[in-house]
């Protein structure tokens, strides 16, 4: 597919601009759970799809924000490459623009970087309905400030993404998934540990029972590494890091609210009720809880981190980590500065933008 | 020169510059405060020393209260602030401004915490790069980021221009290693950006405030990532007869899976340079020469390595070496490390230029470049950080000789605008500060910068935070000639003008 819709949406967005009018931008849909509710005339982006370059030995692919993740993934398997930050899909027509504007990254995270850390430029249409370029298609690029980068996680509210560059990865040779079996802090002490030694890994996580670890690298790097790592063999590993990135594993299953937390990975474990699971080898929790979200934010916060409400209800109808005053003032006034009549997604971030 | 302060840029004040000293020494104590032209003189410039300004004052605050202190003071007065590092900033960040305050965080040298278990240094910024590192070794760890002046260069430096190195590839910038910063904004706030986790909540503030220049805030402490300690790294050294050749066996590496751990690219005369002058063995005789570095664990790089070699050799390569051991290693890695001082030891002068391109254009770049090279009848070698398209042509050049020094600017001009032709970028890693001022009008259009100018506002509404850097004024770009301007009317008039 490819279609170029971006004058037709810079044109929607001069419009809501003279009306004042706000506007609620939606890709495929399949992270419309993520965030506070918003409201608006929809602007549709799935349609404005397209891969417009990809240069394999540049290590650099540029698409439009409808473009199916699935449809990237595919080209560049093709060509024995992937996107770092093995992102979460959620549905199977899961856009590339949807999954940077929620700044979601996978298992891979602490060993391949994140969403952000991929991103090296983008097009992008501010409030006012100007189409803007920042950064570019190199690794290297240091012009002007990373605007790029403060789209990623920015939830649509601070500009409508049109097209992004990222930067790509030679998938591994091989991969292959250990698993051991031990309670929660002998997992958090191994993890660590196992971080801190020049292991080839690619994927650490914990499930309240059992770690599993996953290594990465030439045939006969992964062959050594797992020789000397110890740990049964999962057959199926491949199957069990897509589960728990698209959040498919049964603890993701059971009802309640789903609270992700984001913490120094030796964090101790948290003081709240419920279940608990942990990736990033250990700085990226899930919890399972029906604790307020007041309790949930005071333990994150206590701990140096930050907590969203990843699924289900809000108490108090807050989702987001609450921010300090002087922080907050920031956010606004960057709010502002690329939406300065709040069109874009209001309240979906945070209630006063 | 070719650079000069706009008067859009200029920060005016009425402020007795007496009084103004009298209220900050209030702060700051006896050695807090510089203010005599003797005391000021050495923080007159940075790197880029071909510019020089005494600031008002210098201010060395030890505590981030005397930092508060000395932004809201500026803020109230309306004074302009420039922070700086070691100065060793290579694009005229850090260069002072004449009616403001030059705030030094030289006395913010404590490295707060190695915390081994959670792999991360809290830092103040005026710890040096390589400190960091050597503090974490003792736990087998290491901060990844090595730009060239890694020795001298502060880590809150490294920030403010998201510094890079040879090994960006493989580990990233500054950015992708810095997990939370403690800022002072321009109002004496502090907030602190990021998180102790791998993300922050809201707005990713953390990587806007990367590579900032200084327009943002004060940076008043660092945590970085630090990762372990690769046990094995092997270095190969592939000579070629051509710089094509050369820039195709760096494309087959990439394209075929591999990912060095740093991937360097040397022209002729810079290898003649560095060879005259470090012996590092390297082929005289070669058009180009690349090192490819792979680290990790032995069985790893073994399997690397004889897939690098065979290609290097399918792509023509007249000789490939392996650093049989750790001396080796070094040795290969000399040469390109002596590029720069090379350059000075057959040069009275030379000029680093930094641009970044898609590797694939890297022959056109090369011989437009030696065209310029003829046209202006001055000397360039090139030095690529071929992994990530960073190009640093060395302008060879005598200051001594009157309108020199104007006319290499200018064919770095030129180099820089060849960058953003064929895609790049007029900088990859060392900043825009003063030095690229004018090309940023050639990079971004009218309302980039205007959003630009927005972003700032939303943090220092009345730009006193290092005013004059890195985002040209609109006034600039339209005199430069970048900008549109048709009888006599600036292309979007609608636009605020600052």
């Amino acid at each position: 597919m490819n279609a170029d819709l971006s004058e037709r949406l810079r044109q929607a967005v001069a419009d809501a601009s003279g009306a004042g009018t706000p506007l609620k931008i939606a890709g495929s849909g399949s992270k419309a759970f993520y965030g506070r509710e918003t409201s608006g005339n929809v602007l549709e982006t799935a349609g404005h799809t397209g891969i417009l370059r990809f240069e394999p030995t540049e290590l650099v692919l540029t698409a439009r924000c409808g473009t199916p993740l699935s449809e990237i993934e595919a080209v560049l398997a093709d060509h024995g490459q992937m996107l770092p930050f093995e992102p979460p899909h959620f549905g199977v027509g899961a856009t590339l623009g949807g999954a940077l504007a929620c700044g979601f990254s996978g298992p891979r995270r602490p060993f391949a970087g994140s969403a952000r850390d991929a991103m090296l430029g983008c097009r992008i249409l501010n409030g006012k309905g100007d189409m803007l370029s920042f950064g570019g298609e190199v690794m290297k690029n240091v012009a002007g400030f990373d605007v790029s980068r403060l789209m990623v996680g920015a939830m649509g509210t601070l500009g409508v993404i049109l097209e992004a560059s990222l930067k790509t990865l030679p998938t591994p040779e091989r991969e292959v998934t250990v698993c051991f079996e031990c309670d929660v802090e002998d997992a958090l002490d191994s993890m660590n540990r196992w971080c801190s030694k020049p292991w080839p890994l690619s994927g650490l996580a914990y499930d309240g029972g059992r770690i599993r670890a996953r290594l990465s690298g030439s045939e006969r790097a992964v062959d050594a590494a797992c020789r000397k790592f110890g740990g049964d063999v999962l057959p199926e590993g491949a199957s069990f890091w897509r589960d728990l990135r698209e959040q498919r594993l049964e603890f993701f299953r059971a009802d309640g609210n789903l609270w992700r937390l984001s913490l120094a990975p030796a964090t101790p474990v948290l003081d709240l009720p419920g279940m608990g699971f942990y990736d990033w080898g250990g700085a990226l929790r899930w919890l399972k809880t029906d604790a307020p979200a007041e309790a949930v934010f005071r333990a994150a916060e206590a701990a140096g981190g930050h907590a969203a409400l990843f699924r289900g209800r809000s108490d108090d109808g807050r989702v987001f980590q609450p921010l300090p005053d002087g922080l907050k003032s920031l956010h606004a006034n960057l709010k502002r500065a690329f939406d300065p009549k709040g069109l874009f997604n209001p309240g979906r971030l945070y209630e006063d933008f | 020169m070719v650079y000069r302060i706009h008067p859009s840029e200029r920060i005016s004040h009425p402020v007795d510059r007496n009084r103004f000293l009298r209220l900050l020494r209030e702060h700051l104590g006896r050695d807090g405060l510089l203010s005599d032209a003797e005391e000021l003189r050495p923080y007159e410039c940075d790197g880029l020393s071909a510019y020089r300004e005494l600031p008002w004052a210098v201010v060395l605050p030890e505590t981030v209260e005397q930092v508060q202190a000395v932004l809201r003071l500026c803020r109230k007065e309306g004074v302009p602030v420039v922070a700086r590092g070691a100065g060793t900033g290579l694009s005229g960040g850090a260069l002072p401004v004449a009616n403001g305050v030059l705030l030094s965080l030289a006395k913010f040298s404590r490295i707060i915490e190695i915390d081994r278990v959670n792999r991360i240094a809290r830092v103040q910024p005026g710890v040096r790069n390589l400190a960091i590192s050597e503090a974490a070794a003792p736990y087998g760890l290491y901060y990844a980021p090595d730009p060239s002046s890694q020795i001298a260069c502060t880590i809150g430096g490294n920030v403010a221009e998201n510094s890079g190195g040879v090994h960006c590839l493989k580990y990233g910038l500054t950015v992708h290693n810095v997990l939370q910063v403690r800022v002072v904004t321009m109002d004496g706030e502090v907030v602190t950006l990021g998180g102790s986790g791998l993300d922050g909540p809201g707005y990713d503030l953390l990587a806007l405030m990367t590579g900032s220049e200084g327009l943002l805030g004060v940076i008043v402490e660092i945590t970085v990532k630090l990762l372990p300690i690769p046990p094995c790294a092997r270095v190969l050294l592939a000579s070629f007869d051509s710089i094509e050749a050369a820039g195709g066996a760096v494309a087959a590496v990439i394209g075929a899976g591999l990912l060095p751990a740093g991937l360097e690219m040397m022209d002729s005369i810079t290898v003649r340079a560095v060879e005259d002058f470090v012996h590092a063995g390297y082929p005289a005789g070669a058009a180009a020469i690349v090192l490819c570095e792979f680290d990790g664990i032995a069985e790893q790089i073994e399997s690397d390595l004889l897939r690098a070699r065979e290609i290097f050799r399918a792509e023509g390569a007249t000789e490939v070496r392996q650093s049989a051991d750790e001396i080796e290693r070094k040795r290969f890695w000399a040469g390109r490390k002596a590029a720069f001082p090379a350059a000075g030891r057959i040069s009275p002068d030379y000029y680093c230029m930094d641009g970044t391109i898609p590797r694939k254009r890297l022959p056109e770049v090369l011989r437009r470049i030696s065209e310029l090279s003829a046209q202006y009848g001055l000397i360039v070698g090139n030095v690529f950080h071929a992994g990530d398209g960073n190009l640093h042509p060395l302008i060879l050049y005598d200051a001594n000789n009157p309108g020199e020094l104007e006319r290499v600017e200018d064919l770095g001009g030129k180099i820089l605008e060849t960058c953003v032709e064929v895609g790049g970028t007029i900088t990859g890693e060392h900043g825009v500060g003063i030095e690229k001022i004018n090309q940023m009008c050639i990079q971004f259009k009218v309302p980039e910068l205007a959003q630009f100018h927005a972003v700032k506002r939303a943090f220092d509404p009345a730009g006193l935070l290092n005013p004059g850097k890195a985002v040209p004024t609109l006034h600039r770009c339209a005199e430069f000639g970048a900008m549109h301007v048709r009888g006599g009317q600036l292309a979007h008039p609608d636009l605020e003008r600052f």
